[in-house]
């Protein structure tokens, strides 16, 4: 952050020219390799992430979305015998190096799962835990982020009148929406989703995929997803995974409409399982 | 792994397609069946061809019918979806085509029993070729084969200069025979829809084009 704040004013540029300068790609991924142990369940990927922009993975059970997924914010760290190799460049840092700290990184790269996963308290205070823990302690500003949050998060007019009723009284549409908001609380730059409405009904659904499109506005936005329409619907990129190598990454319109491998066209188009 | 998990799906294209031929070959039928009342002052098969086109039309709904309720169900993408659209698009064609045989036919029944001003040689031919063509490109469709498709749209160049030409001489007839002035015009008439026959086979040609490729052509350029 603060190289870049010194390489504008040093380039002698106003904000506006700057943000016009910025390269376009949040992240860069280069020959990124991830064991669990000895087994080999990413090899080699290499993929520019682009800013503000959904980036939509792809691809049959076991080919190593996941695993890709959660090395970006390092949550592969807190599993036993994972190791990653090769290098994710967010701005000038390599996230995968030994002195990063990860908590910090985590409040860049925020994360939400398939399965809601509200903590038992009150709606409030999913959104405020992690904001006190951090030494954010006054009532007016963590009101004012409550509310951001949750109007972001399209669910504040859902709640408004029940910030202090338990987060589990929500429905699972409205648990995810709050686990979307809990992240966003914590001003990230990029958003992970696992798969985030796997578990919802169809309007849930179609609710938290249009918050996805809207937040790109403001950040940088990665999802797992086994639904191809779902993807299709929501991301600029798309990215099939298939064995833990990268088989195909363009447009996500190029993907649905004329995939340049075939191994993609056969599963996108149902074909192979 | 590889293995067909869509038998359902791919049972009902194969459906849809066999549908589309059928209805490409009653368009086909009816434009010859058209030609020959025309050469033949046949006029009661020039009524039947009139009476015949709800047919095409009919197939051209239920071809659109079982397409849409195809994309709506199986959420169809890249080939598949490119085959849905083509359906959609190669039917609208045929259905063109059998207005064509309509039309035609009516110009069959203007011209009733009079004598034809000239023996008809170069409207057949130029009827010929645009078969041909016709053939072609749903030969094309049939086997998906750009090359095919190709081949098919080289010849509407010829059909379109034998347009300009059979047209230019059909006029210079009207100061000679006043009196068969309907006649000729007709027969103009014939030469146009002959002409776009050729570029509704063009126009199919260029769906299987782009069926296997993905892209626009204009083959037609
Ligand atoms: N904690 C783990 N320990 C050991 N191996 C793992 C672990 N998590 C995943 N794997 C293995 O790594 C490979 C990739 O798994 P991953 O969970 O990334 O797949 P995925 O693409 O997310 O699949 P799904 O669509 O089912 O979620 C698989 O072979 C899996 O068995
Ligand atoms: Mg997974």
């Amino acid at each position: 952050m603060v190289t870049a704040i010194k390489e504008r004013i040093t380039l002698d540029v106003t904000a506006q020219e700057y943000r016009e300068f910025q390269p376009e790609h949040i992240l860069t991924v280069k020959n990124l390799e991830i064991f669990y142990g000895e087994k080999r369940a990413v090899n080699g990927i290499s993929m520019d992430i682009g800013k503000n922009n959904v980036t939509a993975l792809i691809g049959p059970s076991g080919c190593g979305k996941s695993t890709f997924l959660r090395s970006i914010n390092r949550m592969n760290d807190l599993i036993p015998g994972a190791r990653a190799e090769g290098e994710i460049l967010y701005e000038d840092l390599n996230i995968l190096s030994d002195d990063i700290n990860v908590v910090a990184l985590r409040k860049e790269i925020g994360m939400v799962f398939q399965k809601p996963n509200p903590f038992p308290k009150s709606i409030y205070e999913n959104i405020t835990h992690a904001l006190k823990f951090a030494g954010m302690k006054k009532k007016s500003v963590l009101d004012e982020i409550v509310e951001e949050s949750l109007q972001k998060a399209a669910l504040w007019d859902e709640v408004k009148d029940r910030l202090h009723k338990s987060a589990l009284s929500l429905s699972g549409g409205q648990q995810q929406r709050l686990c979307i908001a809990r992240t966003i609380a914590m001003k990230p730059t990029v958003i992970l989703l696992d798969e985030p409405s796997s578990a919802l009904d169809p309007i849930s659904n179609a609710k938290v995929e249009d918050l996805i499109v809207d937040l790109k506005k403001d950040y940088s936005i990665i999802i797992v997803t086994h639904n191809m329409q779902q993807a299709s619907r929501i991301s600029d990129k798309t990215a099939f995974f298939l064995s833990g190598d990268l088989i195909e990454y363009d447009d996500t319109e190029k993907i649905f409409t004329n995939p340049s491998v075939q191994k993609t066209e056969e599963y996108i188009s149902g074909r192979f399982g | 792994m590889f293995m067909n998990t869509r038998s359902n799906f791919d049972e009902s294209l194969k459906e849809l397609k066999s549908m589309q031929l059928k209805m490409a070959g009653e368009a086909e039928t009816a434009i010859k069946n058209a030609m020959l009342a025309l050469l033949n002052q046949d006029i009661e098969l020039a009524h039947s061809v009139i009476n015949g086109d709800n047919v095409i039309d009919d197939l051209e709904y239920e071809i659109h019918e079982k397409a849409l309720m195809l994309i709506a169900r199986q959420s169809p993408v890249a080939k598949d979806l490119r085959r849905l659209h083509v359906a959609l698009r190669v039917s609208s064609e045929v259905e063109r085509l059998g207005d064509i045989a309509v039309n035609i036919a009516k110009s069959a029944v203007h011209i009733g029993n009079e004598k034809h001003v000239k023996e008809l040689i170069d409207i057949p031919h130029m009827m010929e070729i645009a078969l041909e063509m016709l053939t072609d490109a749903i030969t094309a469709f049939y086997s998906e084969d750009s090359a095919m498709a190709q081949k098919c749209a080289e010849k509407d160049d010829q059909v379109d200069k034998m347009f300009g030409e059979l047209v230019q001489e059909l006029l210079t007839y009207i100061p000679q025979n006043p009196d068969f002035t309907n006649q000729i015009i007709q027969l103009a008439f014939v030469c146009r829809f002959i002409e776009r026959m050729a570029d509704h086979s063009t126009n199919i040609a260029e769906n299987v084009v782009y069926l296997e490729t993905g892209k626009r052509y204009n083959l037609n350029a």
